[in-house]
């Protein structure tokens, strides 16, 4: 009864906790611009089952993959342990399921167990490629810090899981030998049947149980902790993962987001008959592209909570590549990082973040009054976004179909459309498009080449 | 264009020749090449001549999105008025942005690179390649233009193009979906490099002359300029050659 009332406690306590986290994420996603993506609600489909739950894209580099998806496997085939542990702890069952399913339950359990200890391997490599061996994409400098212990930690707290799993399969393994009241017949499980015996064999049955709930427990405890861990990890895409390809752009990768703002000015200053649009003047003058996380679309702040911090975007961005400070990877984890930032301090309520010339009314702060006099470029440099061949490598190498390359042209808009900066090299070439339909200023016509030709072939 | 309209009459297809093809002493050696293979395929085609402009692809990239839509929206007005129905280009970056980008501000065509035009005119039997040419057997390599292949998803007709000139093609490390960059795209052709390691096209080039070919075939005239200066770094410009597909072809149909 007392274990009961405990894990009442303890799971409600969880997700009460949890949940504030995972809906303050979900604020921040929307605190994005309206943007639909989604046209052919088939392929977004297909996409999922195949990009998100098939991993297809993670296998271009197969090794990591194949590990990958040991421990995703794992992941998923242990949700049905989990929905047990779930019964048993609520009802005060011991495996619910294996009255029900009888011969099946050994099979699943067995399933599972198999896979833990793929996934054990897997974790194993894991952490030795990002510790030991040293892999270039885990070493880049965005990845120092918590990024870093992040992606450790999740690999540790997956042992401790193992661990557990452990001893909750191989103690009852050997307490059903022993014929322990309580421990029903599972047939023998594929891996705890004789790893069981060999590390609990011949202790006590009080031991035993012991063990076995000590298992039990460190198990669902491990789960309560990650719940609570993910909204704050880069492990937050076993989540997101799925929404995100999902909502993944479905244009050619070398189309840009048209600006119909922009169109339109430039509709009506081409137009002479178009009259003069005085209250247009009257307006502040509008921003244009993005200097802030409120201006992308929400689906790059997705992208951003999405980002495993894989690095396969950096690995293959030629900018990267020969030096340059760009990194795509770095890109998104700065939007989150704003995003985050942004949605503490709206969730602080201090009037001190409400831009200067709305303080007086007297609302309260939010995000249409917001104003921490930071934005994006306090994360991103010019430096950075300047370097981008706008190659889509990055695009194209992200295994939840992620898009670097958007936020960056973004920032590249307001700092060109808002700012009038950027780089100096860049204005004789708009200069020139604009005034003489060229990039190069070149006083010659247009067709010369062709009465050169000609020319020759008389 | 304004001739064949004078007569109304209507070519088959509208050569969009691009700033590159048009001025750049380089790219237009590719343009008269595309050109006589046209004309040698009895291909009626128009240019705009005057009256084509830049598309507005690196203004466009550089993020100054102003200037893109005055060139695009005056490029569309040309091109309805004449009624163009197919566009081919020499240029990636053209192709791209026209196809992809001109039909949401009311320009609508349909729109094919050389690569795939090439591939077209051999396909019909319109043009025919000598197999035995001065490429035969000779190790070459291909680099993939970023806005062909990744941009638009286009790996196979250059490559199968190139099949029919009997050449050893030999593929560098970063080829197909993996195709480096040569530098050039999202407006960095007109400004200095960020500070670095290297130049992206110096990084290209040396993986080019890596593959031992003394030929490498590219699809795009920013590409080839970046890719030979490249070459010009590793002092290997008289050794490593970088043609055009369309200069591949004409000197061997
Ligand atoms: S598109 Fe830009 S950021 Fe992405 S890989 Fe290419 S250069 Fe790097
Ligand atoms: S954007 Fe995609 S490829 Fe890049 S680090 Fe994030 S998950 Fe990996």
């Amino acid at each position: 009864m007392i274990q009961i009332i405990a894990f009442a406690v303890l799971t409600i306590a969880t997700f009460a906790i949890a949940a504030p986290k995972y809906l303050k994420i979900r604020r921040n996603i929307l605190l994005g611009q309206d943007e639909e993506t989604v046209v052919d609600k088939g392929l977004a489909i297909r996409n999922t089952i195949l990009i998100a739950l098939g991993q297809k894209k993670m296998f271009k580099r197969f090794i990591p993959a194949i590990f990958h998806l040991f421990i995703y496997v794992a992941f998923l085939f242990t949700q049905i342990e989990l929905i047990e542990i779930f019964i048993d702890g609520f009802f005060g069952q011991h495996r619910f399921f294996s009255q029900a399913l009888g011969g099946f339950y050994t099979v699943i359990i067995s399933t599972i167990e198999i896979l833990s200890l793929l996934a054990f391997v897997g974790t194993l490599v894991f952490l030795s490629r990002r510790n030991l061996i040293k892999v270039p994409r885990f070493h880049k400098p965005e990845m120092e810090g918590w990024p870093k212990l992040d992606g450790n930690i999740i690999l540790y707290l997956e042992l401790v899981l193992l661990i557990g799993i452990t001893c909750m399969n191989g103690a009852d393994q050997v307490l059903q030998g022993m014929g322990a009241e309580h421990y029903t017949d599972t047939g023998n499980f594929a891996v705890t049947s004789w790893l069981g015996p060999a590390l609990f064999g011949g202790l006590s049955e009080g031991t035993l149980i012991g063990i076995e709930r000590f298992g039990w427990w460190l198990h669902i405890l491990t789960v309560f902790a990650f719940i609570n861990y993910l909204p704050i990890s880069k492990h937050l895409h076993i989540f997101l993962a799925f929404p995100n390809v999902y909502y993944a752009r479905q244009t050619a990768a070398g189309k840009m987001v048209n600006m119909p703002e922009v169109e339109k000015e430039v509709r009506s200053m081409m137009d002479p008959d178009a009259a003069f649009d005085e209250s247009a003047m009257e307006e502040e003058l509008p921003i244009f592209g993005s200097s802030d996380v409120q201006q992308l679309s929400w689906k790059n702040i997705m992208d951003a909570y999405s980002c495993t911090e894989c690095g396969r975007c950096t690995s293959v961005c030629p900018a990267n590549q020969t030096g340059k400070k760009l990194s795509p990877r770095k890109i998104l984890m700065d939007i989150r990082d704003r995003a985050t930032e942004i949605g503490e301090k709206l969730d602080s309520g201090d009037k001190q973040y409400i831009a200067e010339d709305k303080r007086e009314s007297g609302e309260d702060l939010s995000a249409i009054n917001f104003n921490d006099g930071k934005n994006l470029f306090d994360y991103i440099t010019r430096e950075e976004i300047h370097a981008c061949t706008t190659c889509n490598a990055c695009v194209e190498a992200c295994p939840i179909l992620i898009n670097p390359l958007d936020p960056i042209l973004r920032l590249r808009r307001y700092e060109i459309l808002t700012e009038s900066a950027g780089p100096s090299d860049w204005t004789p070439m708009f200069t020139s498009v604009e005034n003489s339909g060229s990039v190069w200023a070149i006083s010659d016509d247009r067709d010369k080449w062709r009465d050169e030709l000609l020319a020759k072939e008389d | 264009m304004s001739e064949y309209a004078a007569e109304g009459k209507t070519p088959e297809v509208l050569f969009w020749v691009g700033c590159a093809g048009s001025y750049d002493a380089r790219a237009q050696k590719v343009t008269v090449a595309f050109t006589k293979i046209l004309n040698e395929a009895d291909v009626k085609f128009a240019i705009l001549g005057k009256e084509e402009a830049c598309t507005g692809d690196p203004a466009r990239r550089a993020g100054n999105e102003f200037v893109f839509q005055m060139s695009a929206l005056q490029n569309i007005e040309v091109l309805n008025m004449y009624n163009v129905k197919k566009i081919v280009t020499t240029c990636p970056h053209c192709f791209n942005i026209i196809k992809n980008e001109y039909p949401e501000l009311g320009g609508t065509y349909e729109v094919v690179h050389h690569t795939e035009f090439l591939q077209g005119l051999i396909n019909d039997g319109r043009i025919k390649l000598k197999g035995g040419g001065e490429f035969a057997g000779k190790k070459i390599t291909y680099h993939d233009s970023c806005y062909i292949g990744r941009a638009n998803g286009i790996y196979d007709a250059p490559r199968s193009v190139l099949a029919g000139l009997d050449a050893d093609l030999t593929e560098m490390q970063r080829a197909g979906s993996k195709g480096l960059c040569c530098g050039a795209g999202g407006a960095q052709m007109f400004k200095e490099d960020e500070p670095g390691d290297t130049s992206i096209n110096v990084e290209r080039a040396g993986e080019a002359i890596g593959t031992g070919a003394k030929v490498v075939v590219a699809n795009c005239p920013f590409c080839i300029t970046m890719l030979s200066d490249g070459m010009k770094a590793h002092n290997k410009e008289e050794d490593v050659m970088v043609y055009d597909l369309a200069e591949m072809v004409v000197n061997n149909m």
